[in-house]
This record gives structure tokens, sequence and C-alpha cells, in this order.
């Protein structure tokens, strides 16, 4: 841990903020979704020529923000002014037209089409393709993005995809260009030659909002960073004279919670979950790879997950749960089991119980009756729902009917649609309905996502009580608060790797901080360059 | 002001019925706009004796006044007539039956029009080349292969979707013309009956070759078939686990993997029970009404049987009202072509609009309208 910090404190090389008047300046900005304020008073000024860092957890408004500048939202108050002049954005075509362009992280691009034939499509002004194909290669020379302008995009490898993105921005002249976590796709390699065409783009006077959680990159390319936690603005500062850890204690709050259990977490008892050295391949381009994965919950411990979304949680889940299976049996145990080839029935008659993450249309059948949706993980754990493949249908509704009684599911018919209930009633249904079976490993997503405050507090006692009763618990979420509370050990998700856990006691929220930061992934050779330095 | 479609907190019970009645009532009015329009095209406006425009529209509203007798009353007054509507309707129930569980898993089969096809032909096989034959075995023995084959072509479109990800929509529905055509090519060539003074049939199929009739009409024992598979199906949808997966399936597919069900399974078994209905309807068609293996065994049932699935609320006891209906769609078109001298594809359009209706009309299944007062914008406030 110490040697990494070291080097992550060592700037890269110096970065001065350019010293001008704000090319975009939003002042007071607030966003009401109903009661809850996703932004609240924000001030940011970008300069234009500076790589402007936002930074902050998921859900600490972010993407709100984002989605203002871009005019996909209206502030519910607020003013943005463009170079000193007040505007108001309604629409993406407006923002593009005052020369704000953005570059998502999940791209809009036809995998049929070739490169210039997707450019082609987005430009308002009709030009030859010809023309276009050498404007394109002219602008790819010179902010060194390497692209074929006939090639399909299906051909493509997603760096590539990246360039045409940036290629289709550039082409209208931004003079603020918008990120939204450009390297979570790229390889490091890529990443570099990002970096690079940032530089020339800055060096031409363009100003970029960089937004990112991945404080390395951070301190390497920004000039300056605004730091957001739940909707405000918590900091500012110049991301190179900070350390990584001094940033990762902004993002993630300094406030210390009490954990609720009262009974400490049994010693020495049996490992009811492994998981040795499991890798997957992405399944898709947009996925995570997971790394060599190991992990090992206790008879009677909660072991928390935490992590920024999208850094393998879902995959990591996929994994454990059996829906993707891997070739070697031995990659999770159940109960001492290898059971890493087989599928989900099978892992679960071994004992285990899993909860996702998305509740309709995964953990739930949004049209179909909660009677119907006991069925769906306990059609084979021998609850005698089935005799002689035949349902037994009022086994069934009774079963639905403790459930609920239990974890106080509240419903307006005895049995209605899953899909009617409310986010958290349908949450408790869902966790209850594993609970109910008294599962020796519970794997659940994100427990209590959505979910209200007082649904929240009876899912997690739950969790607790079934782990004092004698289960092995792990719980992925990337609710920093929730993990802190309920697990006994924590361990850390980023890009697909999973760092070593640690108990929950004596571990601070900056070291937290730092491993989502993706400070605890295995050193790459740019990480080894910063060592030297 | 402004229409909205609200979603519902649950689907409506309710409209799940209205709908194909409500589909029904605005594809008569659909229809009566067509037989005005037709009629006034016919009439020479500027000729006096035909009593100009109006005289047209009202000739029109007779003209559709009789095309509504003609089409629905007429096929339902004589004996011979209804014997004709349930042979016309065996097929399509038994189709739309198989059609109705691939459709619930949503996998869809769009080519039971081939299957029954490749039905009739392995179904032929013995009687054609095995005339004598006429043993009780017989009949089943036909049966079974009819069936045999229809899975077996079904399973095509299912392998190659499971194997490379093809769409089932195109692979189904392109292969039908590959077994039409196959059909046309035996009966023309190989299988057409040498005493037959070249006419592109085969041999017709006599004694323990057809299957009997029931009482003292012309209504076959396959009747008994729809009763038998509606039955079975309603049955598995209902009270089985596998109907279960299929349910599941087909609403949520990655529930239906988290709950450990097998979505390429699903996909492989619901193509085989659809293929062996359609190839069952098939060989009964050969085997019944027609008696012999022709150039076309099925005037498009495979494609009816589609919008029969839909309007019978992919239920297979709701399959057989509505084949009763679409069978008499069938009757009705060459009624209204004969007594109207309308096109012969009448009951094509018809049927077209039945589906387009039934489907929209299903939306409110899940959707309410609304109707909402577009709000006075104030200044400063932004709605989201």
């Amino acid at each position: 841990m110490e040697v990494i910090l070291a080097g992550a404190e060592t700037p890269a090389q110096s970065r001065q903020r350019p010293d001008s008047p704000p090319l975009l300046h939003a002042t007071g900005i607030t966003k009401m979704f109903g009661a809850f304020k996703a932004n609240d008073g924000i001030d940011l000024a970008i300069r234009p020529g500076e790589i402007h860092a936002l930074l902050g957890e998921n859900g600490a408004g972010k993407s709100t923000l984002v989605k203002i500048l871009y005019g996909v939202l209206q502030p519910t108050e607020g003013r943005i002014l463009w170079k000193g002049q007040p505007v108001g954005i309604p629409s993406p075509s407006a923002a593009r037209k005052l020369g704000i362009g953005m570059v998502f992280q999940h791209f809009s691009l036809f995998e049929a089409l070739t490169v210039v034939e997707n450019i082609a499509l987005a430009l308002s002004d009709r030009k030859s393709r010809s023309a276009l194909a050498r404007e394109i290669e002219q602008i790819s020379v010179e902010y060194g993005l390497p692209l074929n302008p006939s090639s399909v995009v299906a051909d493509l490898s997603v760096g590539e995809r990246q360039r045409v993105e940036i290629v289709r921005c550039l082409l209208q002249n931004p003079e603020l260009i918008i990120m939204d976590e450009p390297t979570s796709v790229l390889t490091p390699q890529e990443a570099d030659d990002l970096f690079v065409t940032l530089d020339k783009l800055t060096a031409r006077g363009c100003a970029v909002l960089y937004i990112s959680h991945r404080l390395e990159e951070v301190k390497r390319i920004c000039h300056h960073a605004t730091i957001l936690r739940h909707g405000k603005v918590v900091s500012e500062c110049d991301p190179q004279k900070e350390t990584a850890a001094k940033l990762a204690t902004m993002m993630v709050g300094v406030e210390v919670r009490k954990l609720s259990s009262d009974l400490p977490p049994p010693q020495n008892t049996r490992t009811r979950l492994s998981v040795t050295d499991l890798s997957l391949p992405q399944p898709h381009p947009f996925a995570v790879a997971l790394s060599h994965i190991s992990l090992e919950v206790k008879a009677g411990e909660v072991m928390g997950i935490a992590g920024i979304a999208g850094n393998g949680q879902g995959e990591l889940f996929d994994a454990l749960s059996g829906e993707r299976t891997c070739d070697r049996a031995a990659s999770v145990s159940i109960d001492g089991k290898p059971c890493g080839n087989s599928g989900v029935t099978a892992r679960r008659r071994l004992g285990a119980a899993f909860v996702p993450e998305e509740r309709l249309g995964h953990g739930a059948v949004p049209r179909m009756r909660l009677s119907d949706n006991v069925l769906l993980t306990r059609h084979s754990t021998g609850d005698h729902l089935l005799r002689a493949g035949v349902l037994d249908t009022d086994a069934a509704r009774q079963l639905a009917d403790r459930i609920s009684r239990s974890f106080d599911v509240r419903k307006g018919t005895p049995d209605p649609e899953a899909g009617s209930l409310s986010g958290g009633n349908l949450q408790k249904f869902v966790v209850g309905r594993e609970i109910d079976r008294q599962p020796g490993v519970l794997v659940v997503s994100q427990p209590t996502w959505g979910v209200d405050a007082g649904a929240a507090a009876i899912i997690r006692q739950a969790l607790i009580d079934l782990a004092r009763s004698g289960s092995a618990i792990l719980v992925i979420s990337q609710d920093l608060d929730e993990v802190l509370e309920i697990a006994d050990h924590v361990a850390v998700i980023s890009k697909g790797h999973l760092s070593p856990s640690r108990p929950t006691s004596g571990l601070t929220r900056e070291e937290i901080g730092l491993l989502m930061g993706g400070m605890g992934e295995p050193l790459t050779a740019d990480r080894g360059a910063l060592h030297a330095g | 002001m402004r229409v909205e479609l609200v979603r519902r907190g649950e689907r409506s019970a309710a409209m799940a019925y209205l709908s194909p009645l409500l589909a029904l009532l605005l594809t008569l009015i659909g229809g009566a706009l067509i037989v005005i329009v037709w009629r006034l095209s016919t009439v020479d406006l500027s000729n006096p004796a035909s009593g100009g425009f109006f005289g047209a529209l009202q000739q029109g509203f007779v003209d559709y006044g009789r095309f509504l007798y003609v089409f629905f009353i007429e096929p339902l007054t004589e004996l011979w007539s209804l014997e004709e509507l349930v042979a016309k309707a065996t097929p399509i129930i038994l189709v739309a039956i198989g059609l109705s569980l691939c459709y619930l898993s949503n996998t869809w089969n769009i080519g039971a029009e081939g299957q029954i096809a490749v039905g009739a032909i392995t179904g032929s096989f013995l009687p054609i080349f095995f005339p004598d034959w006429h043993g009780p075995f017989m009949l089943p023995a036909m049966l079974v292969l009819g069936m045999l084959g229809g899975m077996a072509y079904a399973a095509i479109p299912a392998l190659l979707k499971i194997r490379f990800g093809t769409n089932e929509i195109l692979t189904s529905l392109m292969l039908v013309y590959v077994a039409q055509l196959f059909l046309d090519y035996l009966a023309r060539g190989p299988w057409r009956n040498p005493e037959g003074h070249n006419f592109p049939d085969s041999r017709a199929f006599d004694g323990g070759q057809v299957l009997p009739t029931l009482f003292d009409t012309n209504i076959r024992i396959s009747l008994i078939f729809v009763f038998i598979a509606a039955f079975a199906a309603w049955f598995l949808m209902r009270w089985t686990k596998m109907g279960f997966q299929i349910k599941v399936l087909g609403q949520a597919p990655r529930a239906g993997a988290f709950a450990g069900f097998s979505q390429n399974r699903m996909v492989l078994l619901t193509f085989l029970i659809s293929g062996a209905l359609a190839g069952l309807a098939g060989i009964c068609e050969v085997a019944g009404p027609v008696g012999q293996l022709r150039t076309s065994v099925s005037p498009g049932y495979g494609f009816t049987a589609i919008i029969v699935a839909f309007l019978g609320r992919l239920n297979p006891i709701g399959a057989i009202f509505a084949g009763f209906l679409l069978a008499l769609s069938y009757l009705g078109g060459e009624g209204a072509q004969i007594a109207l001298g309308m096109s012969d594809q009448t009951t094509r359009v018809f049927q077209g609009m039945l589906l387009f209706f039934v489907l929209a009309c299903d939306s409110f299944i899940f959707y309410r309208l609304q109707i909402v007062r577009t709000p006075t914008l104030q200044t400063g406030t932004v709605t989201s």
C-alpha cells in the first residue's frame, strides 16, 4: 500500500492551469428529481485550454451536471455563462452550436457502416463523402488519432471506435469537449494515446471536462479538479498538488458510521464460499474481464465488495451465481464442493442463494404474480412446489405469503404482479425469497439500491441475522456506507481485479477510496514508470 | 391537449378479452370503408344513371350489408358449409396451438406453412409407395411420419438460431418456399400418379389410408385431434414446470437464465412442438379433405394460424374460437367473390386487417389512454 501511495504522490509532469477568464461558468446549478436534489447549487468554471476533472462517487451528481451542460437535462435553478454571456442550452444540438461537444462512455455507432458513413450521419451540413474522408484524415493526423475512413466500424477495436466518436466531435470545431469516463473501456496503451490527443487539443485552446474516478489518471493529465459529493461541490483543487489519498478522502467523505451488528463475527469457522483464481474474458466489448479473483467467505460473516459501478461487479455476480460458468470447477466452491462449471440450479442445490442487482427482469418477472415468482428460484430446491412435474400453486401461494409476512412486503392485492410493487417492497420480496430458504451461502448484489430507508434497514438487518445464524454472505455494493455498515471484511473491485480483503474495523475510508480509484490494481508498465520517477 | 399512453400497474384482464372483440369491430369498420371505396371506384360518376356520388355511396352501403351477410352469416346457414367450416378450421387450429406455445416463449416460428407441406410429404410416403397397405397401423403410421417430418423441418431454423444466432423469423419463413417448391416438384414429377392422365397429383388415397369421418357427416376425426392438442397445451401451460419455463423465458429471458432455464433448449422444444402439429395438420389434409398429394396442400393455413394464435390470446382454448372465425373468412371470401364479384384476395385483406387491429388493441392491455391538458409553461420553472 505505502509503495503505491508513494508512487502516486509523485507529480507526473508539472501542469499549469491557464490563467484566463472562464470559457464556461455555471453558477448555482440545482436539479431536482421530485424531492431528490441530484445537483445542489453547483458552481463550475472551465477555462479554455485546461483539462478539468470532475470527480465523484456513483450518485454524486456528475452525470446530471454533465447532462445539463450538454442540454440533455434542464436545470431547476442556476445559470450558465458561455464566454461571459448567459445562455440557455435547451438541447444537445444547441450545445453543439455553442461549441460544446461530448464523447459518451457508450458509443452510438452503426456497426455495419464505415467510419465516414457514421460521421456523415451525425453532421448537419452535407458534404461529399470524399471531401469528408479527406477532412477526417486531416484531423486524425493532426490530433494523433489514426483512423481509416473507409473501415467498417464492426472491424474496429473499442479504442478505434472511441476515436471515431472523438473525430466526429472534433469536426464540429468544439471549444469544450466533455468526456465521460473515456478510459474505462480502453487498454492502458490506448489510454496513453488518448492522453496525447488531449494534450494536442488543449494546446490549441480547447477545454476538456474530464469525468473520471480514476485518481491516477486525473493526477497525471488534469490541470484542475472539481470534486462532487452528494450533489454538492465539496472541493476544488489542483490534482497534482494533492496526494491520491487526499483526493480519495474528498471523494468518499470522512464521516464514520457505527456498525449495527450486536454480535461479533464468529472466529475460526469453516469456509462456505471460496473463489480461487477466477478469470473470465469479457463477454462483450463494454463488459469487464475478471482477472484472477480469489476470495473466501466463512460461516457467520458478511463480506462486502465495494467498488465503483462498471468495474466488474455484474460479471462477478454472474460468475458466482453460475449464470456464466467457467471451465475450471475449482474456481468456485460452495461448502467445499467445486462448482465453477455447473449452472445456477446446481449451485442452488448446494445451498447457495443469489439476489441480483436488477430486480425487474432478472430477479423477478414483472408480469408474473408473486406466487409464480417464488417458483423462479425455488423450483428445484426441495420446497415441494412441484409434484411429479405438476405445479402446486397452493404451496407457492403460501410460500409467497410467508415471505411477504416475515419481510413486511406491502401489497395491494393478495397476489399481485411483481412489477406492480414499489421498488422497496419488491426488493424485500426478492431478498426474502432467498433468506427464507436459510441458504448456507448468499450472494447479494446491491441489496438496497433505490430502496427507501425503512426497507433498507429491514434488508440489512436480515442479512446480518442470517450471517450470525451460520451462513456466509457476500454483499456486492457500490454504496460504501452500506458496505462499511454491514460487512465484517471488505475487498474492493476495480477493473475486474479484486483487492485482498481486509477487516472492516481498522480500515479507513481513505484506504477504500484509494482502492476504488484504481490504486489497488496490479502495476502496469506506466505505473512502474511512476514509481521510478 | 394531447393523448398519451400511460402504463398500467398490472395487465388488464378485461382488455385481454375485449381486445379481439374491439379488433373485430375495427376490422368491420375498415371492411366497410374498403367495400364502399371499391363500389365508388366501379361507378362512372359522370353518368347520371348511376345516381352520382351519393347514389354510389348508397349502393356501397347496400353492398356492404350484402357483404356482411355473405361473409359471416351465409356459411352458417347450411349443413354442407358448416362441415366445410370445420374442415378448414381443423388444420388452422392445430397449427395455431403449436404457434401459441412458440410465441409465448418469445420464439418466432413463421414457417408453419412449410412445415405443413413437409408433413404432407412425409406422411404421404407410405400410401404412395405401398398403395396396397390398408391395415390398422397404416393411418397411425402416416400421422406419425407427418408429425416427424414437420418436426424435422422446424428443427432447421431452431438449430440455425441456436448454433449461429440466425433470426428464426427469416429462416423459418424462407424455408416455406423451399418446402412448397419441393412439394410441387414431387407432385409433378416422381410421385405423380402414372395413371392420372398427367394431372399433377399423386394417386388418390383410399380405405385405411384416409381419416374416417365422424357420425354421418363429412367431419373427420382430425377434429378430435384438435381438442386433444388444445387440452394438452392448456395443461402444459397452466400446470407444468415446462409451461412455466416457456412463460418465464418468453417474458424475461434474463430472469429465465437466473432461474436456471435454458433458452436454447426452449427454442428447440417449441419449434419441435409447433412443427409436429403443423406436420399433423399437413398429413390430415392429405389423408382427409384433399385425399391425395397435390402441388399445394394448404391455402395459407400456416400463415392464417399466426393470426389465430394472437386472436386467441396465445391460449390453446382461445385458438379454437379464433380458428373458427378465421375459417369463416375463407368461406366468406369465396362467397364474396361469387356473390359480389370481389377479388379473391378479400380473405387476405380481411385477415391482415384483423391481425393489425388485434396487435394494436393489445397495447391497451398494458397501457391506458390518458388525455393530458398541456400546462401553460411558466417562465423560470422547468419541468423534467
